[in-house]
């Protein structure tokens, strides 16, 4: 079966997603996402979609799943490198993926969790610095 | 019967061609088809000339007075040619229309004179050719038309094109001055274009300026709203500027809410950004007294 890689980078976790979504491929990178989180101890998840020239609701909900998810295992969220395709059909499926942050590309990205994660203050629970 | 008629006008245009060309010309000259200076006489003869020419080989065809048939396609494009050009003068459609109808005259007055002494023969002849004639107008008419729309489709998109530009205003910075009124077309345009700026630039902040918007209602709040959102979704914030104080009456009457910062100038706007991004535009003399 597929599977979606999941590299660390510094203080966080990077996950490119390359090919179709779907619900068991979904689920196991759920899985494997939350596992590495208590595993390598990381404070950010990057999600790369910038090799999604299609994303509906279904990947919606699984974005914001997995950014639930990380919250609740004190990590940010931040997906990177949407198309401007992708993101006008969004917009007008009405899908705002609200509570994810977003940014251009993966430098940027990294950035924006350094500073989220710099921002919470306490780095007790810090990876490789 | 149709087929004698259209013979005998064959006949008479053939004899009298040149006969025929100097009193067209002197009909149309006199609908004043030259008096708006629009056109050129030596032009407006070799049009007719050439015409009279593909119109004598439709009729040599012998299929009659069927002008959308294959035999009359020299005429058809030659016509199409010339009302196109027209269209494009700025002729009105009578005066398009005139180039054909003119012709009628100095038929008809050669078939009197070559029918002078049947008047039922003559009657039916310049029916027959009444009928030709008007069909070849009608078509010249249905040119113009089709001319006159592409034009106006293609100024439609000109404008479209014309009045969302993106201008790169700093580094990291983008300015979206929106003029005119937001409809979901131009909303999908502004959209795309500001969106694809943002990758090519990579910035981080787009300002979109609403001085040239006319009123903001409930619609084109919901625009600006996709557009904030999609430019978001992109990594990128949006920052609404140019919001005169009678539109800001309007967005509260109307219970909107944008869910974006805004400002009431650009430059108060562009103070943010420049903020935000860690940037800062310092005077480098004295102000002046």
């Amino acid at each position: 079966m597929e599977q979606i890689p999941i590299l660390k980078v510094g203080r966080c976790l990077l996950v490119s997603i390359q090919i179709d979504m779907h619900d068991k491929l979904a689920l196991a990178l759920q899985d494997d996402l939350t596992q590495k989180l208590v595993e390598t101890r990381a404070r950010g998840v990057l999600i790369d979609i910038s090799a999604l020239d299609l994303v509906d609701s279904f990947i919606g909900r699984m974005l914001s799943n997995i950014a639930a998810m990380a919250r609740v295992l004190d990590a940010e969220t931040v997906v990177v490198g949407m198309r401007p395709q992708v993101a006008i059909t969004l917009v007008e499926l009405g899908l705002t993926l609200t509570g994810i942050q977003t940014a251009l590309d993966v430098d940027r990205g990294l950035a924006l969790i350094n500073r989220l994660i710099d921002a919470e203050g306490d780095d007790g629970a810090g990876g490789a610095h | 019967m149709a087929a004698s008629s259209l013979s005998r006008i064959l006949d008479l245009v053939e004899k009298h061609q040149s006969r025929l060309l100097t009193s067209w010309l002197e009909s149309q000259v006199a609908a004043g088809t030259l008096r708006s200076g629009q056109i050129r006489e030596d032009e407006l003869k070799e049009q007719s000339q050439r015409f009279l020419r593909e119109f004598l080989n439709g009729l040599k065809s012998g299929h009659g007075d069927d002008i959308m048939g294959q035999d009359w396609s020299p005429v058809r494009e030659l016509l199409g040619e010339f009302s196109r050009s027209r269209a494009l003068q700025g002729f009105t459609p009578s005066e398009t229309a005139t180039f054909i109808f003119s012709l009628k005259e100095p038929l008809f007055s050669l078939l009197r004179e070559e029918l002078k002494d049947n008047a039922q023969q003559l009657g039916g002849e310049i029916w027959t050719a009444t009928k030709l004639i008007d069909k070849l107008g009608l078509y010249t008419g249905e040119v113009y038309q089709q001319s006159r729309d592409d034009i106006i489709k293609r100024q439609a998109h000109e404008l479209l094109e014309l009045s969302t530009p993106v201008v790169e205003l700093w580094d990291k910075i983008l300015a979206l001055p929106l003029i005119g009124t937001l409809d979901s077309e131009r909303t999908q345009t502004v959209m795309e274009n500001l969106l694809n700026h943002i990758v090519k630039s990579g910035a981080e902040i787009a300002i979109i300026d609403i001085t040239g918007v006319p009123t903001v209602d409930t619609l084109v709040a919901q625009h600006l709203i996709k557009t904030v959102s999609a430019a978001r979704l992109m990594g990128a914030d949006c920052i609404i500027s140019g919001i005169r104080p009678q539109i800001a009456q309007t967005i509260v009457h109307l219970g909107l809410q944008l869910d974006v910062v805004s400002k009431a100038t650009m430059a108060d706007a562009f103070a943010l950004a420049l903020k935000r991004t860690g940037q800062a535009v310092t005077r480098t003399s004295a102000k002046p007294a």
